[in-house]
């Protein structure tokens, strides 16, 4: 998520939105933002609905057996479709942002910035 | 009758500690570099350095008593640096992998479903609208797309 952050611009460059989500309450996602100064979006699923929904759901994962989402990221077009996606096969294992944005720039969903 | 003070055979420590930076310094260091983060091999190096460093330490210990201290700390010392090293692993290629298998996540070329949550301000975000609306972003008037990132939360 940090290194998503450093890279924003590149991605608000290509006109591009990122979007967070986890099972974490609003309050807990602004503390989040603010501790670590993220500046994109963070969206709460305190049910995991949208998390089963997209079959993320990691029953009973999270500290005290709570339920969590699985980490995963999906690139998704101007029309909504889903143009590239990224199930990781361990927690710690995430997207590079530059991974993301080559994506990007491979499918010519933007204009180039340059 | 002089008793000799022994040496105190502190490169079995050295290696322990070593062994110890080794487990410790993955997760919140080597973890955020791309060349460091998939294969630990770092953190690997400092186990191989700690190990055989306990190894010098616990030889000398067995083969010279009367000089370098260690023998019954030195093994325990040891096996507790081989169980750190054994969760290190249990943990990266098993503990941290054991994810569901999500066989019905969206996959490329569907539709994202839509959804409608709360922010960290509490505005209801649709990502239809979120979609629809212009980034603000002056290389672009309207939004190319969108990145949603799936996270554990907790933290």
């Amino acid at each position: 998520m940090r290194s998503i952050e450093k890279r924003r611009k590149d991605f608000d460059a290509r006109g591009v939105k990122l979007v967070a989500i986890s099972v974490d309450p609003p309050k807990f996602s602004r503390e989040l933002c603010r501790r670590y100064g993220y500046t994109y979006t963070f969206l709460s699923d305190p049910n995991a609905e949208v998390i089963r929904r997209y079959d993320l759901f990691h029953p009973k994962a999270g500290p005290r057996g709570t339920d969590i989402a699985r980490p995963a990221e999906f690139l998704l077009d101007s029309d909504g479709v889903i143009r590239w996606r990224n199930l990781t096969p361990a927690t710690i294992v995430r997207a590079w942002p530059e991974t993301i944005l080559k994506a990007i720039d491979d499918l010519r969903l933007a204009p180039s910035p340059r | 009758m002089e008793r000799q003070r022994k040496n105190l055979n502190l490169i079995l420590w050295v290696g322990f500690l070593v062994v110890l930076i080794g487990a410790l310094s993955y997760k919140p260091f080597f973890s955020q570099f791309p060349s460091t983060r998939d294969v630990p091999w770092v953190n690997m190096l400092m186990f191989v350095v700690g190990i055989g460093l306990m190894g010098v330490g616990l030889k000398r210990a067995f083969q010279k008593p009367d000089v370098y201290r260690g023998k019954v700390v030195g093994t325990v010392v040891a096996i507790a640096g081989v169980a750190v090293i054994g969760y290190f692993f249990l943990r990266a290629y098993y503990l941290e992998r054991q994810l569901p298998i999500s066989i019905n996540a969206p996959r490329v070329g569907q539709k994202a479903p839509d959804f409608t949550l709360l922010d960290t301000d509490g505005n209801s975000i649709t990502l239809s609208k979120l979609l629809a609306s212009p980034t603000g972003a002056p290389a672009s008037s309207k939004t190319n797309g969108v990145v949603l990132i799936f996270y554990r939360g907790h933290w």
